[in-house]
């Protein structure tokens, strides 16, 4: 059955190919154009196609991509699928027929879920740089998935709220349940948000598996609110999000602050609270069963690649996994990540997702 | 059982033979991508390690959090529906009978919540409602009252879109014989007004309802973590915490309700009546007496709500570093902002145009056949039975899961020649199956509303299925085809589970663009996804109002 899948690709291509020759191609578009055709080593078009799975905050320039397809002549097609925990559960579900070649977007909290149900083949990329190390998963996962790129998500404070009352903001996790700033914090919901389930998870790693549960009970007698997801929390609810909200206490990312960099000033009026972060790495994989492995591993290899590691600040908002890969300059300045993030073991969230799920919905359903 | 309509007339074999060939098309269609997906994944819920676990399933069913959910959603859904239609039924009236000033435009206005992504609409509400609002006085962030508001306002476009126009074209004579034989407006209203809009008013009223009962960013939204509907259910046990078992028990049990109300609203029907008395649509006449009054009153009311969450959006497209501008909307021709990315938001909306005409055309050309076949008289019993379950399975894509029919494509359409994941065509398709219900249940009470003598008179005058067609049907069903086109015009436009979920990065639809804009960092991103917000609501209404105004030849006059 397997064999079909590649010979409606390849008359699809064929099509395409023919199309493009006549310059009538339906949408008009010509970036479909560019590399399908018999390759010069005389491999059949079908082998040129890579279907990359993203999530559904995959935002890149295609002429990233182009750099890819000129240099291997590969073509990559791109399919969204849902957030990363979507995203991860139809690779599961789909696990004896996968959806496409190469996956990107498994975060460390869907990663050991991915690698438990075998959907990922092992592949390193050679030219790995060596910073990723210090985001390698262990075990199995770990020769599953590369990491491509991470992201603290840290509690935000309005800078410019606080010096108006000449008061102090809070620097820690523990200050946001005192009373001084009751009324104050807003965060995405866990249960519905990929940030707002990351700081669910520094909180797990800041007061241990049986003390988190007290934890929350303080922040949400404190007055914390919980929004849907971080749009909300952020452009409604946060005072400096631009939607007059009255919370200057917000989860967000350390990468947030040089987005309130007022017109004509240079400084942000907000600031990320180090000590309160947890780190999202986000990784790539070659799938189980693709119809084309080489290509994806190829593609892989270009993830981590300068190219697209210098890509990756500026179109979705995170870091490079490359050290040596330069920031943009307000990010040098600006956007300065956690020393010490929080930490849990990614095994342990795959274990207890559900159950802290649950529980932290209850918590703050009151 | 006196009436002329209880009089069963035979279908000729020959139109049976085509009946049944006809509905073979939309048949297929609905198997393929509705109930093939929907069982394949209540079966990956159901066997666990080749085994049916149905112990399991139960006591799924049976945790006390599942009873919770089940009233939740059952009870808010039905309150938002009463609502909807309080004040949707006086709107309806008011701008289809009435000769005001601007009723094109209200018409149109009332339509752009439903084409608005939810995310937009959660901004909106919240902006309005948070503690922080214009509107927070009122204490409603976070509690039902908001959620029923905001459900009120996705769905009052289909309570006008559908009532109006069937009452525009009752014929007046019967309330003005009515009224001069002496009976008060209320008489006329209840007597005379309300058994012929009744068939109408059901069918609205359960399209609204399955609407309500299977929202869930609304939900999500303007609930908080504090409430959850049988549809944000499936969608935690799903996406996040992949326990197939319960989210399969869950979307069974959503079937199973939405049979039950199916079957109560077919009961709820009167038997064999239908047939109503239509005239060309007299042109509006100008509001007079307390019942116009109260009607105007009504559709200030209805207005107000679903204008105060668009002004806020408006509002905030329009705010750059604090000052207004239009610095957005000069924004939208270009690539998106801050990032290299090529598609601009016009490239979405060129986009979205065309998958909503493929879905349309799709959807009206099924819905007309399913229609037709539905409404046609049929003397067997057992075959009047299978008519009426084969109406009811095209209701059911509404109120069931989407999450659940969405995983369900991955995995049942895996295989040739069923192969379609990843298929370009699945989007416009997907579109088509939501707006098809909408599009049957405009047209099955005007159809059904057609004399059946009016049929039997053209047929002894030797004319064929095909004419009567296109001489009896057609003409009386003209409006309501034009509304269900727009429906399903505008069902395609807003639509974003199913297109974000087989969606291509390279030409997104306005919508998934709307909401990836929404999510990035940034005032300038934020704004523009609300300026397209703005452009996407403008060109729903526009379209809809120029729709109205089509005539084909003598087929617009009755």
């Amino acid at each position: 059955m397997k064999h079909a899948r590649p010979r409606w690709r390849a008359a699809a291509a064929v099509t395409a190919a023919a199309l493009a020759l006549t310059a009538c191609s339906i949408t008009g578009g010509s970036e479909q154009e560019t590399t399908t055709g018999t390759a010069a080593d005389g491999s059949t078009v079908a082998d040129r196609d890579v279907t990359l799975l993203v999530h559904d905050s995959w935002y890149l320039p295609r002429k990233v991509l182009r750099a890819f397809e000129e240099e291997t002549g590969y073509r990559v097609e791109v399919q969204t699928n849902g957030d990363a925990g979507s995203l991860t559960n139809k690779l599961v579900l789909t696990a004896d027929n996968p959806l496409g070649d190469a996956v990107f977007g498994i975060d460390n909290t869907f990663a050991t879920r991915a690698a438990d149900e075998g959907v990922l083949a092992p592949y390193t990329p050679a030219d790995l740089p060596a910073s990723a190390a210090d985001y390698a998963l262990d075990g199995e996962a770990g020769e599953q998935l590369t990491p491509v790129d991470w992201g603290d998500v840290c509690v935000n404070v309005d800078d410019a709220w606080f010096a108006e009352r000449d008061q102090a903001p809070p620097r820690t996790l523990a200050d946001l349940a005192d009373p001084a700033y009751r009324d104050l914090f807003v965060t995405p919901a866990a249960s519905t948000s990929s940030p707002g389930f990351a700081f669910l998870l520094a909180t797990v790693g800041e007061y241990g598996e049986d003390g988190w549960q007290d934890y929350w009970t303080r922040l949400m007698d404190n007055g914390a609110r919980v929004a849907k997801d971080w749009t909300e929390a952020y452009t409604v609810d946060f005072t400096a999000g631009g939607g007059d909200g009255d919370r200057p206490i917000v989860l967000s990312y350390s990468s947030s602050p040089p987005f309130t960099i007022p017109k004509g000033e240079e400084r942000p009026t907000t600031s990320a609270l180090l000590e309160t972060c947890f780190r999202q790495v986000e990784y790539a994989g070659v799938l189980a069963g693709a119809d084309n492995p080489e290509g994806a591993q190829s593609l892989l290899d270009f993830l981590v690649d300068r190219t697209f590691q210098k890509a990756l600040p500026d179109s979705m908002y995170v870091y490079p996994v490359d050290a040596e890969t330069p920031l943009p300059p307000l990010w040098e300045e600006w956007a300065e990540p956690a020393t010490d993030p929080i930490e849990v073991d990614p095994a342990e969230v795959t274990a207890q997702r559900d159950e802290w799920i649950r529980t932290w919905s209850d918590l703050t359903a009151g | 059982m006196t009436s002329r309509q209880a009089r069963p007339t035979g279908v000729p074999s020959a139109g049976l033979v085509v009946g049944l060939l006809a509905a073979l098309v939309p048949l297929a269609v609905i198997v393929v991508f509705f109930v093939v997906p929907l069982v394949g994944m209540v079966q990956r819920g159901f066997v666990v390690d080749g085994r049916l676990d149905v112990g399991g399933v139960l006591a799924d069913l049976a945790r006390p959090r599942v009873a919770g959910v089940l009233w939740f959603t059952l009870w808010s859904s039905a309150v938002a529906t009463a609502v909807t239609l309080l004040l949707g039924v006086p709107t309806a009236y008011a701008l289809h009978r009435l000769d005001l000033p601007g009723s094109a435009f209200l018409r149109g206005l009332v339509t752009v919540p439903f084409v608005l992504p939810t995310v937009v609409v959660g901004v909106a509400f919240r902006t309005l409602l948070s503690s922080g609002g214009p509107l927070g006085g009122l204490g409603g962030d976070g509690t039902p009252a908001a959620i029923v508001a905001a459900l009120v306002f996705f769905n009052l476009s289909v309570v006008v879109r559908m009532v109006g126009p069937w009452w525009a074209s009752l014929d007046p004579q019967r309330e003005q014989a009515a009224a001069a034989l002496g009976a008060s407006p209320a008489q006329v209203f209840r007597t005379v007004t309300l058994p012929a809009l009744r068939p109408v008013l059901l069918s609205a009223g359960s399209v609204v309802f399955l609407f309500c009962a299977t929202a869930f960013g609304v939900v999500l939204t303007l609930g908080g973590t504090r409430y959850s509907t049988v549809e944000t259910e499936i969608y935690l046990l799903t996406t996040q915490f992949l326990d197939l078992r319960a989210a399969a028990a869950l979307s069974v049990l959503q079937v199973l309700v939405v049979v039950a109300l199916l079957l109560l609203a077919g009961r709820a029907q009167p038997r064999g009546a239908g047939v109503v008395d239509r005239a060309a649509p007299a042109p509006g006449r100008r509001p007079r007496g307390w019942v116009d009054l109260t009607a105007l009153a009504t559709t200030a009311v209805t207005v107000a709500l679903v204008a105060l969450p668009l002004l806020a959006v408006v509002a905030r497209s329009l705010r750059v570093d604090d000052a207004w501008s239009l610095a957005r909307y000069r924004s939208l021709s270009e690539s998106a902002p801050g990032s290299p990315l090529r598609t601009s938001v016009l490239d979405a909306a060129a986009t979205s145009l065309r998958t909503a005409t493929d879905a349309t055309l799709l959807a009206v050309g099924l819905g007309v056949v399913v229609s037709v076949l539905v409404t046609r008289r049929i003397a067997h019993p057992g075959l009047r039975r299978a008519v009426r379950a084969f109406d009811g399975l095209f209701m059911l894509p509404l109120g069931v899961s989407a999450v659940t029919v969405g995983f369900g494509l991955l995995v049942a359409l895996d295989t040739p020649p069923l192969d379609f994941r990843g298929s370009p065509w699945l989007v416009p398709v997907a579109q088509a199956l939501v707006a098809l219900p909408l599009v049957v249940r405009a047209l099955v009470p005007t159809l059904r509303g057609v004399d059946e003598r009016q049929r039997e008179a053209a047929a002894t005058l030797g004319a064929g299925p095909l004419r009567i067609l296109r001489d009896v049907d057609l003409p009386t069903a003209w409006r309501s085809l034009l509304a269900a086109a727009g429906f399903a015009f505008a069902v395609s436009l807003g639509e974003f589970g199913a297109t974000s979920f087989l969606s291509r990065p390279d030409s997104p639809t306005l919508s998934v663009l709307i909401y990836q804009l929404i999510g990035r960092p940034g005032a300038e991103s934020f704004g523009t996804a609300l300026a397209a917000a703005v452009l996407l609501g403008s060109l729903t209404a526009g379209v809809l109002l120029a729709v109205e105004r089509l005539r084909v030849g003598r087929l617009g006059v009755y």
